[in-house]
C-alpha cells in the first residue's frame, strides 16, 4: 500500500510499504477514505518530538471502511464506515474505566521510554513517535486499529467524510479545551491559537455557554474564520495582547484561557528569539510563550486550559502568578473516546458542521507538498484533508476518483 | 494486610537472606557487584593511586628500582598520570568494570615497555626481570577482578512492581500456573509443571542454545504469595518470589516480584548474564507490563515498532512488517504468530 513516511526534519516520502495485518485479536484493518494533517504532526515534521525513526508512517486523524476484524471484535464488521480516535485505549484498565482514555495503561508497548521522559506513560497514539508506542499512522491506504471494539465509532452514510472526520481528534480536542474551562453562563473565554483546534475551541466555548470568546493569532485567514465563528479577535503582531484583553474586560481579565498553541509558539520581538535560542541549544525543548501570556492575562481565580501539545521542558514558567492568584491549570491529550458519541449527535442535529475548517483537499501522494503548505500557511492553508483515491491538481482542488 | 506482609517478608528472607527480597532488590537497584570483587577493585584502585603518584613525583627512583635507564623519566611520568587516572576512575564508579579493564590494558603497555627497556644497553636486567614479575602478578589480579566484575559472576537481582485491575485471587491463580509465565516473560522458553510443586524451566540462550533447571515451590499462600527456587544440584541457582496485595480502594492488585540468579561461572553464567543484559530491572518491568496486558486485555499488545521487542535497539519503524522481517520475532501474540505477514504490495479485499 501507499503510505506517508517520515524521513527526518521536514522530509516526508510517500512510498510502498507492506499492507497491515491483524496482530492482536481486538484489531481491525481500515481502508482509509480520508485522513488529515494535524497541527501536532508539524511538531514531528519540524523535528521537535524525540524517538522518531526513519520510515515511521505519520497520521492520527483518519476514517474509512472496515475490511477485516480480529477474533475478539464483535461490534464491527467488514463494510462498516468508521472514524478512529487518535489515542489507543484498551477499555479495561483503571484509566479507561475512568473515561480517561488518553491515559490508557496498556496501549503503549514503549511505555518505558515515556516513563523516562514523563515519569509515567500516557496511552499509545497512532503515528506519533516511538515514545507513544511506535504505531503505524493513518496517512496511508490502510491502517491497523488496535482495540477496535473500544475506539472506532460507526458514522451514518448521510454525513460526508469532512463532517465526521474531525471526530478523530481536533473537534474533541478543541471541545475538551473548552470543557476544561468549566464555563458558566456569562463567561469570557480567551483562546490562544486559531488553528483548526482553536477554531473548534471557539465554537465549543459558545456551545458550552460562553458569552464572549476572544481569539488570538497572527494569521489573517485564521482570525477571519474565528470571527465567522462569533469570536472577537486580537492580532498579536498588531496589538499588545495583555493590554488589549484588559481593555476588553475592564482590567479583570478573561475568566478562562485556552492554550491551543503548544510547544512551537511564535511571539512578537525578543521573547520569541529568547525561546528559539534556548530551544536550539536544548536548554528547553518547548517554546511556551502562549502559555506564559495566558497565565498573566487570566483573571484571579480563573482557569488555564492547556490542550496544545507540549513535549518536554519549559523555561520561565510564572508559577508565582499561578499560585498567588488561585489559578487552576487543567491539561491533557483529549480523551477522544469520551466525546465521539455526544459530538456526533451535535453534528447530526445540526448544532455544528465541522467541515467549515477544511481549506484544501489533496491526494495522499501529495502529502509531502501538503505538509509544506500547511507549515508555511501557503495559499491560506488552514486544514488539509488527504484522500488515497483523490485525482486533483495538487493545489487543493480536484475530485474523488 | 500487615500479617500478610510479615508472612511474605519471612518467605523472602528464607530465599534472599537477611532483609529478604528488599535486600536483594536494593543491591540490584544500585547495580552492586559481589563484595569480594568490589573489595579487590578498591585495593587495585589504591595501588593505582600510590604507584601513579610515585611515578609522577619520583620518576628517577622508579626508574632505578625497575632497572630502567634514567632517560625515560618523561615516559614514566606519563605512565604515572595514567595510573592515577585509572585509580580515580575505580573510585568514581560504583561498579568499576571499565576502569579495571583499563588497568589490564595499562598492564599490557607496562609489560611491553619493560620488554623494550630490557633490550637497552643501560638496563639492569635483574631489576627489569624483578619489575616484570611484579607487573605480571598485578596483571593477574587485574584480570581476575575485571572478569568477576563483567562476567555476570555477581548474579542477577531484579525487583519490579505493577498494579493489575483484577482481584488478588485471579492474579494469583494465573501466576500459580507457571506454564503461563512464558506468555509475558521474554527470556523464558517454557515452564513445565511436573506436579508436586515442581517445575522444569527452559530459558532461551543465544544462537538456539537453552539453559534448563528444575525448581520447586517453597511457599504458596493462595491470593498472597508464591516463592520458588531451583533444586540444589541444578546448573542455575535461581529463586523467585511474587507477592499479591489488595490495592487501596478495591482498585485491583499490587504485584511485587523479586528474581534472583546467583553467580554461576562459565558458559551458563555468561548466558544468564547476556539474557538480562545491563538492565535486569528494566526487563522485569517490561515483563510485568506484559503480564498486566495479558491479565487486563487478554494478550500482549504490540505496535508495528515493537514487533521484534520493546528495547531501544529492537525498535523497527512504525510501519507494517513484511513476513520475512518477522523471522526473528520473539514474542508475537500467540494466536497470530503463525498466519502473520504478507510480502507487501497492495491489499485487495
Amino acid at each position: 500500500m501507499r503510505a506517508n513516511c517520515w524521513y527526518g526534519k521536514t522530509t516526508m516520502r510517500v512510498e510502498d510499504v507492506p499492507d497491515p495485518q491483524i496482530l492482536n485479536q481486538r484489531d481491525a484493518i481500515i481502508k482509509i477514505s480520508s485522513t488529515a494533517i494535524c497541527g501536532s504532526d508539524l511538531h514531528l515534521y519540524n523535528g521537535f518530538i524525540p524517538t522518531m525513526q526513519k520510515g515511521d508512517i505519520l497520521g492520527h486523524e483518519f476514517m474509512g471502511e472496515v475490511v477485516e476484524v480480529g477474533r475478539e471484535v464483535h461490534n464491527l464488521k467488514a463494510g462498516d464506515r468508521v472514524v478512529v480516535p487518535f489515542p489507543i485505549a484498551c477499555g479495561n484498565c483503571f484509566f479507561c474505566k475512568e473515561q480517561m482514555f488518553s491515559l490508557c495503561e496498556n496501549s503503549n508497548p514503549n511505555a518505558w521510554m515515556a516513563e523516562k521522559m514523563f515519569g509515567h506513560s500516557p496511552a499509545g497514539l497512532f503515528g506519533y513517535s516511538h515514545l507513544t508506542g511506535g504505531y503505524a499512522g493513518g496517512q496511508a491506504e490502510y491502517a491497523r486499529v488496535p482495540f477496535a471494539d473500544v475506539g472506532p465509532i460507526k458514522v451514518p452514510d448521510h454525513l460526508t467524510d469532512e463532517q465526521v472526520l474531525f471526530l478523530s481528534d481536533i473537534f474533541p480536542t478543541g471541545y475538551m479545551g473548552a470543557e476544561m474551562c468549566n464555563i458558566k453562563p456569562g463567561d469570557t473565554i480567551a483562546i490562544w491559537g486559531c488553528g483548526p483546534v482553536g477554531q473548534f475551541s471557539i465554537r465549543s466555548a459558545f456551545l458550552l455557554g460562553a458569552e464572549r470568546v476572544i481569539a488570538i493569532d497572527e494569521v489573517h485567514e485564521r482570525l477571519q474564520m474565528a470571527e465567522q465563528g462569533g469570536a472577537e479577535t486580537i492580532n498579536y503582531r498588531e496589538q499588545n495582547v495583555y493590554e488589549a484583553l484588559m481593555e476588553m474586560t475592564g482590567g479583570r481579565g478573561p475568566d478562562a484561557c485556552i492554550d491551543d498553541v503548544g510547544l512551537e509558539a511564535h511571539a512578537p520581538g525578543i521573547i520569541e528569539a529568547y525561546d528559539r535560542v534556548k530551544q536550539a541549544m536544548m536548554l528547553e525543548s518547548d517554546r511556551p510563550h502562549a502559555l506564559r501570556e495566558a497565565i498573566m492575562c487570566c483573571r484571579n481565580g480563573g482557569t488555564i486550559s492547556v490542550i496544545g501539545v507540549y513535549g518536554g521542558f519549559i523555561d520561565k514558567f510564572p508559577m508565582g502568578s499561578v499560585m498567588n492568584r488561585s489559578l487552576t491549570i487543567k491539561t491533557g491529550q483529549a480523551h477522544v473516546q469520551r466525546y465521539m458519541r455526544p459530538l456526533l449527535q451535535m453534528i447530526e442535529n445540526g448544532a455544528i458542521d465541522p467541515s467549515f475548517v477544511v481549506t484544501h483537499t489533496m491526494s495522499l501522494d501529495d502529502a509531502p507538498r501538503a505538509y509544506e503548505m500547511f507549515k508555511n500557511k501557503d495559499d491560506n492553508c488552514i486544514k488539509v484533508v488527504l484522500k488515497p483515491d483523490w485525482i486533483g491538481n495538487g493545489n487543493g482542488n480536484g475530485t474523488i476518483h | 494486610m500487615p500479617i500478610n506482609q510479615q508472612t511474605a517478608a519471612a518467605y523472602d528472607s528464607d530465599l534472599f537472606g537477611p532483609g529478604g527480597a528488599n535486600y536483594a532488590g536494593e543491591r540490584a537497584k544500585q547495580g552492586l557487584p559481589s563484595t569480594s570483587a568490589k573489595r579487590l577493585a578498591k585495593g587495585l584502585g589504591w595501588f593505582s593511586v600510590g604507584l601513579g603518584l610515585a611515578e609522577l613525583l619520583a620518576p628517577r627512583a622508579i626508574a632505578n628500582i625497575s632497572g630502567v635507564s634514567n632517560t625515560h623519566t618523561g615516559l614514566i611520568r606519563l605512565y604515572g598520570a595514567r595510573e592515577l587516572a585509572s585509580g580515580i576512575a575505580i573510585f568514581a564508579q560504583e561498579k568499576p568494570t571499565e576502569a579495571v579493564w583499563a588497568r589490564v590494558a595499562g598492564d599490557a603497555l607496562d609489560l611491553v615497555s619493560l620488554g623494550v627497556a630490557g633490550t637497552s644497553s643501560n638496563a639492569k636486567l635483574g631489576r627489569v626481570a624483578f619489575a616484570t614479575a611484579n607487573v605480571l602478578a598485578v596483571t593477574a589480579l587485574d584480570v581476575i577482578c575485571a572478569m568477576q566484575l563483567s562476567n555476570g559472576s555477581q548474579g542477577i537481582h531484579a525487583r519490579a512492581t505493577c498494579i493489575v485491575n483484577r482481584a488478588p485471587e485471579e492474579v494469583y491463580n494465573f501466576w500459580r500456573d507457571f506454564q503461563n509465565l512464558p506468555r509475558f516473560m521474554r527470556h523464558l522458553e517454557s515452564v513445565e509443571d511436573l506436579g508436586d510443586g515442581r517445575s522444569h524451566w527452559t530459558v532461551k540462550g543465544p544462537a538456539g542454545t537453552t539453559v534448563e533447571w528444575e525448581a520447586t515451590m517453597i511457599a504458596d499462600v493462595p491470593g498472597e504469595v508464591i516463592t520458588w527456587r531451583s533444586l540444589e544440584n541444578s546448573d542455575v541457582d535461581h529463586a523467585g518470589a511474587v507477592r499479591f496485595e489488595r490495592a487501596a480502594g478495591g482498585r485491583g492488585t499490587i504485584v511485587k516480584v523479586n528474581l534472583n540468579y546467583a553467580p554461576v561461572a562459565g558458559v551458563i553464567g555468561a548466558t544468564i548474564a547476556k539474557l538480562f543484559g545491563e538492565e535486569p530491572e528494566q526487563q522485569l518491568d517490561d515483563d510485568l507490563r506484559r503480564f498486566k496486558q495479558v491479565m487486563e486485555v487478554g494478550e500482549v499488545v504490540v505496535s508495528e515498532a515493537t514487533l521484534l521487542g520493546t528495547g531501544y535497539f529492537a525498535q523497527r519503524p512504525g510501519r507494517p512488517a513484511a513476513a520475512s522481517e518477522l523471522e526473528d520475532a520473539e514474542m508475537l501474540p500467540s494466536q497470530t504468530a503463525t498466519n502473520y505477514g504478507s510480502e507487501g504490495g497492495t491489499m485487495r479485499r
